[in-house]
Formats: C-alpha cells, sequence, structure tokens
C-alpha cells in the first residue's frame, strides 16, 4: 500500500515538472478542451442539431473520428508482436509508448461515441444488470464489449509496467507474457468488431462487402505506427529518450507491407464496382468523383489514395527508409491517407446516397470540429501525461528479461 | 419474451444486494442534487416490457403530467397490448397513388411528429415511368418545384436548402406559399410513399444496442422513447428510412396536440430519440384503421389482418400483383406494394 501511495505521489511530481514546450502544450491542449466542453454543452442543451447531421447523414465526423482511432488503438499490437513473442531487441523500448498510444486513443473512442448519442444520459442502459444490452445480436453491444476490454488489458499492462519501473524491479514474465499474448487476440477483435458494426448492414451496400474487416485491419496497421514513428522522434528530441534509428525503420517496413494489403483489397474493391457496374456502384462512386455534381469525398480522396501511394513506395525503397526526413514525409502522407479513407471517405460514401436515392451534402459543422477538437485534445493530455511517467522507466538501463 | 424476464430477474438480484443499494442510493443523491423528482424518476425509469402493474401507472402518470404542462392536456396514454391472432399487413396501391401528400399531413396531425424541426413518417416519392422503382431517380422534393431548381422562387430555395425539412410541402401550405406548377399526378410519373415496412426481419431490431425497439406479436416494430439512446445504428441498418431522429426539441402547438396517444406509438417524443411509424398502433388496437389508409382520396391504401383469411389485405395479397421493397435483402416487409391495374 505504501508503495501504492509513493508511485502515485511520484506520478503527479512528475507531472508538474517539464519545460516551457510541456506548460506550453499542456496549457494549448487545456484551451482546446475547454473550447470543444463549451460547444459540446450548446450540444446538450439544443440538441444534435447544432451538428450538420441529418437523417439522411445520420453519422457524420464524430463516428467517422472514432473508426480512425479504433485502428490507431489496435495498431499498438503490431508493436507487441515481434517485441514481445520474439524477444526482438531493437524495438523492445517502443512497445510500452504503442500500449500509451492504445490507451489514448480509446479514450479518444469512448469520447467520440459519448458526444455522437442523443441521450447521453441513458448511457447505462447499455450496461448488463442495469440496462439491457441487446447482446449478442447488436455489433454496437458487442463493440462496447471488446473495446472496454482491451481498454482495460492495456491500462492493467501499462500500470504494471510503470509500476515495477517505479519500484525499481523488473517486471514478471510470468504476470506480464500471459497479458500481452491476451492483448493481441483482444487488438484484433477490436478492429474486426468495429468493421462488422459497418459490414452487417445490408442496407448500405457500400459498407456490406466482406473486405471491409481486412481493409480495416490492414490500415491499422499503417495508421497507428505512423503516428508512433513521429512522437518517438519528438520524444527523442524533447527528453533524451534513446530510440534507435534501426528500430525506427523497422517500423516504417512494417507499415509498407501493411499499405501494400490495404491499396490490394482496396483495388479489389474498385475493381469489383466499376467492372460489374450494378447500382451498387454509385456509392464506390462518390468516393472517387463528383456524384449529381454534388458531392465533396473525392476532393480528398483523391489526394489521400496519392499520399497513400507516395508512402508505400518511401517505406518500401530502403534508401528512403532509412532517411530520417522521407521516412517522417511518408509518416506524414500515410496519416493524412489513412485518415481520410478510414474516417470520412469510409462514413460518407457509405450513407451516400441514402437508401431511398437522396444525395444530401454533408460537412461538419464548427461545433462538430470544435468538440472533435476538445475529444482529441484530451486523448493528447492523456497520453502526454502517461508519457510523462513512462519517460523515467524508458531512460533507465535495464536488462533483457529473464525465462 | 424470455430474455426480458431474465433480464428483470437478474437486476432485481443486483438491486436486492444491499451493498449495491447503499451505493446507488448514495452516489443517486449527489448525482441528482439539481434534479427535480420527474427527472429523477424519468432517469430510474424501466424499459416498457419490464414495467407493469403500479410501475407501469406511475410512469404513465408521470408522462401525462409531462404533456399537462407543455400542452395544456395530459391526454390518455393508452398501453393495449397486441390482440391475440392478429398480425397486421398494410397493402398499397401504386397504380392508384396519385403522390398529394394528404397521408402525409394526416400521419403528422395524428402522432405528434414534431412541426420544427419537421418530421414526417411517410416520404412519397416520385419516380418517371420509364426508371420503374429505381432509387437512383427518385425525387421526393416533387412538389413544389417540379423537381427542378431553376424553378424555384427564393422562398422555396430556403426551404429546400434546410437540411431538416425533408417535405417542404408541409411548412409551405403554413406560409400559404402555393406553387402554380404542382399539380399531381405529373404526367409519366408515379409515386410511392414509403414510411416503415414493418419487416418480419426487421434490420434495426438486430443494430439497436439496448433493445429499445422491437416487434410486437401484431407484427409492429415500436420504440420505447424513454429507453432509446439516440445512437442512430438502427437509422444507418434500415434499409427504408423509416426510421427519423429528434435532432432538437419537437416543437408540437398545443393546438395541434393529440391527446389520444398509445405508449409505443404518438406520445410526444423528447430530443436525441428515434421515432417511426407504428400503423397507427393507437388506433389499429382499437380496431380502427390507420389514419392513411382513411385519408387517402383514392382508395390506394389498405389495411388488415394478415391472419383472417377472408381480410381484404389477404384478398389483395393472393389476387394482385404484390411488389416488396428492396426483397433482395429479406427483410420480409408486412407492407406489400401491389398493382390493382
Amino acid at each position: 500500500m505504501g508503495n501504492i501511495l509513493q508511485f502515485l505521489k511520484t506520478c503527479f511530481s512528475l507531472w508538474l515538472k517539464g519545460g516551457r514546450y510541456y506548460w506550453t502544450w499542456m496549457v494549448f491542449l487545456v484551451v482546446l478542451i475547454i473550447s470543444g466542453l463549451i460547444a459540446y454543452v450548446d450540444q446538450l442543451s439544443q440538441g444534435l442539431m447544432v451538428t450538420n447531421m441529418t437523417d439522411s447523414i445520420c453519422w457524420g465526423f464524430y463516428i467517422g473520428n472514432f473508426t480512425f482511432l479504433v485502428g490507431v488503438a489496435a495498431a499498438a499490437v503490431m508493436l507487441v508482436i515481434p517485441a514481445y513473442i520474439y524477444q526482438w531487441e531493437p524495438i523492445k523500448e517502443v512497445v510500452l509508448l504503442g500500449e500509451l498510444l492504445a490507451v489514448s486513443a480509446l479514450v479518444m473512442c469512448t469520447l467520440f461515441v459519448s458526444v455522437d448519442i442523443g441521450r447521453p444520459d441513458r448511457v447505462l442502459h447499455l450496461l448488463p444488470f442495469i440496462g439491457t444490452p441487446n447482446f449478442p445480436l447488436s455489433l454496437l453491444a458487442w463493440d462496447i464489449l471488446v473495446l472496454n476490454f482491451y481498454f482495460f488489458l492495456n491500462l492493467v499492462i501499462v500500470i504494471y509496467i510503470l509500476y515495477c519501473g517505479h519500484t525499481g524491479r523488473h517486471y514478471k514474465q510470468w504476470i506480464l507474457v500471459p497479458l500481452v499474448l491476451l492483448s493481441i487476440p483482444a487488438a484484433i477483435s477490436i478492429h474486426t468488431v468495429t468493421a462488422f458494426l459497418y459490414n452487417g448492414m445490408a442496407a448500405r451496400p457500400f459498407w456490406n462487402a466482406s473486405i471491409l474487416a481486412p481493409r480495416f485491419l490492414a490500415s491499422a496497421f499503417c495508421s497507428g505506427p505512423a503516428v508512433l514513428l513521429i512522437l518517438f522522434q519528438i520524444l527523442r528530441k524533447m527528453t533524451g529518450l534513446k530510440i534507435r534509428d534501426a528500430a525506427l525503420a523497422k517500423v516504417a517496413e512494417l507499415m509498407a507491407y501493411a499499405m501494400f494489403i490495404n491499396l490490394f483489397l482496396l483495388g479489389a474493391e474498385m475493381f469489383k464496382e466499376y467492372y460489374s457496374n450494378t447500382e451498387h456502384l454509385i456509392y464506390t462512386h462518390v468516393l472517387f468523383f463528383s456524384v449529381a455534381g454534388k458531392t465533396q469525398v473525392h476532393y480528398f480522396m483523391w489526394p489521400a489514395l496519392i499520399a497513400s501511394l507516395v508512402a508505400f513506395l518511401l517505406f518500401l525503397i530502403p534508401r528512403t527508409r532509412h532517411n530520417i526526413y522521407t521516412m517522417n514525409l511518408g509518416c506524414l502522407l500515410i496519416f493524412f491517407g489513412v485518415y481520410t479513407e478510414k474516417g470520412m471517405g469510409l462514413v460518407i460514401p457509405g450513407l451516400t446516397p441514402d437508401t431511398l436515392g437522396e444525395i444530401y451534402v454533408y460537412s461538419p459543422s464548427l461545433t462538430e470540429y470544435r468538440v472533435a477538437a476538445g475529444v482529441f485534445s484530451v486523448g493528447f493530455l492523456v497520453f502526454t501525461l502517461l508519457v510523462k511517467l513512462a519517460i523515467p522507466y524508458l531512460n533507465q538501463p535495464h536488462e533483457s528479461p529473464s525465462h | 419474451m424470455n430474455d426480458s424476464t431474465r433480464s428483470e430477474i437478474s437486476r432485481r438480484e443486483f438491486l436486492s444486494s444491499s451493498a449495491g443499494t447503499v451505493l446507488a442510493g448514495f452516489s443517486l443523491s449527489t448525482l441528482f442534487a439539481g434534479c427535480s423528482k420527474e427527472d429523477i424518476e424519468a432517469f430510474l425509469q424501466k424499459h416498457f416490457t419490464e414495467l407493469s402493474g403500479e410501475d407501469l401507472q406511475k410512469v404513465l402518470r408521470r408522462l401525462e403530467k409531462e404533456n399537462e404542462k407543455k400542452f395544456g392536456k395530459g391526454g390518455s396514454i393508452d398501453t393495449s397490448p397486441a390482440m391475440k391472432n392478429v398480425l397486421f399487413g398494410y397493402g398499397l396501391d401504386i397504380s392508384r397513388c396519385i403522390g398529394c401528400r394528404r397521408c402525409v399531413h394526416a400521419c403528422v396531425k395524428e402522432n405528434n411528429q414534431g412541426r420544427e424541426p419537421a418530421i414526417h413518417w411517410i416520404r412519397v416519392i416520385e419516380f418517371p415511368k420509364e426508371a420503374g422503382i429505381d432509387f437512383a431517380e427518385a425525387n421526393p422534393y416533387y412538389c413544389p418545384s417540379a423537381g427542378k431548381e431553376s424553378n424555384l422562387n427564393s422562398a422555396q430555395k430556403e426551404i429546400l436548402s434546410d437540411p431538416l425539412s425533408q417535405y417542404p410541402l408541409y411548412r409551405e401550405d403554413k406560409k400559404n406559399n402555393t406553387d402554380a406548377q404542382c399539380k399531381v399526378p405529373r404526367p409519366e410519373h408515379f409515386y410511392v410513399p414509403i414510411g416503415c415496412q414493418q419487416c418480419k426481419n426487421p434490420p434495426c431490431v438486430k443494430a439497436c444496442p439496448t433493445k429499445a425497439t422491437w416487434s410486437e406479436p401484431d407484427g409492429i416494430v415500436v420504440i420505447d422513447y424513454n429507453w432509446c439512446i439516440g445512437c442512430r445504428y438502427c437509422m444507418a441498418a434500415c434499409p427504408y428510412g423509416a426510421r427519423h431522429f429528434n435532432w432538437a426539441e419537437p416543437k408540437l402547438e398545443p393546438a395541434d396536440f393529440n391527446p389520444s396517444m398509445h405508449y409505443l406509438g404518438n406520445r410526444p417524443r423528447s430530443r436525441g430519440v428515434v421515432e417511426k411509424c407504428t400503423f397507427c398502433i393507437q388506433r389499429t388496437r382499437k380496431g380502427l384503421y390507420p389514419v392513411c389508409v382513411e385519408i387517402c382520396p383514392v382508395g390506394a391504401r389498405k389495411f388488415g389482418n394478415l391472419l383472417d383469411p377472408e381480410s381484404e389485405i389477404r384478398y389483395l395479397i393472393e389476387n394482385k400483383r404484390v411488389l416488396i421493397l428492396k426483397n433482395e435483402l429479406a427483410t420480409h416487409p408486412k407492407f406489400f406494394y401491389f398493382y390493382s391495374m
């Protein structure tokens, strides 16, 4: 017990210590959070009317961001597999950061779903015993289950590692390895179930394609690590955290393979739609062209596709992969590519035109942008605070785990 | 039904544990410091299928009190269950429908729909005859404007540009802004009114994460507006655009309030929940026709008991050419379009 109190005390003292950049960053986040909170209170009092969603486009920016972030959360596993199972030295120290990112991403996921629902006061209706979760029929009930499981699993792993680091002991393999092994299917499950959530709706042909879940996984393995690669370098610069270039290049190489699969699956989808040319083509068409002179998704989708392709090449060619500048460029491109493809590029064409053929052009309202910025800021805040705890642990020399 | 009984028992067990009660009492009393007694009761209200006897009466009294406050009269909220050996079915004669939208208006009045933002459970769609029922050619805005935006005056454009006003006609009536060009049926066009198809295999019920929507024994898909969390997954899942969300607090003038209500039907809704057609459950469970059937000036709408071999609806299904919307999705609607001519 004394140890735990001591641990908490250390946490707070670490959070309160920081340079000019740290505090500027924190103030920046808090300002965005307050702005988002004000916008959300307005949304609560007026209803979702203040968003630009309608009966026709019943899901929008919030759910798009949610879907993208589930991918980011799932991607932590990508770093976990080689590091823990194969005792792969170069990227072991970055695994912890991946899990911290997963925890933060899940905080954002939960918030994005919460701000999207019309009656947040009734959220308890989703819980077993207190409410009536529609289990196992509703994929949303499943999603809530797996997301929570994955969240608490990662939280336990992270806290355990940090606590061990704090007490100066090495973590026990028999505790950690089963948890980490469990987190691998859990990570795959959160993204698969989220894909099935869309996939299961026969009313929406754009989502009702069995290629959706594999594509979700492939693109997740691109976006999550892209965020991490950038973060690693920032931390390396700001905190003296030792992360080797070799480790970064290894992650980039894995991203190249994932992006190849993602692009291949996208190509397979496009072939099917354009070659068979049925009435279902219109949804894919919304993705790439202006339909009825109205839709706007293609303005983002073409640049996103090109960005993904260029990033794939940058990560594939060893010379550009090992060059820190081209690698960073690749990360930014891949992030933009997947964010567009898995966010608005997934939600909007799925709902446009709607089931009765109407085309409503949706773009988020100012309220939606502000609330979303607030949610992202909460996520970054959580991540920053967690990283702050992890740095001393990562900086201390630790021997390879014993078996 | 089995499911709900089971969850009722587990909930009772949960609440009867003394620790749970103390904890709940404590956290609730702090949480609700600023709320009225009614708010707390609404918050703690159970799922409709778990309500019975005194609990149900208490809920009904509370809802009537809310109505009293908003509309000056409480009205009566019916909770009568499905009649035995009844499975409702609906028939709509596409060859007769003239696209006048009287059904839309009657539906709004009967079912206490919010007038602002306007919610309409029936959507009448105009198709060119040569296209058939091809939703790529669907035009729900055929009036006023005859479908061409260039024909619109500025007031009409303003109405159309409001994304929440799905059917400009209703509001246009209020503004007394009639369109000389709006004469239905237009030549070379036909009309298909679409509302809830009351599917036997409803994708919306599967989607709902809280069991807030379900199929009643008489085949009507209903929503407990006090249990819906407003996630809109059902709206994404519905192939017929039949579900509508209250994006803002629905505006309903006291003069427009219909006091004859059913709990699962036309009682006023709140902001943030989904609503839909219930075959006028408040009428049909008393043996009346849905109001759209009664109002239709050309007799295009038919309604009856699918289990009664002598019913009109059974006669139509057996003797006319029947069309099921989006048959390929196997939702098995109990809404049958047919051609009498």
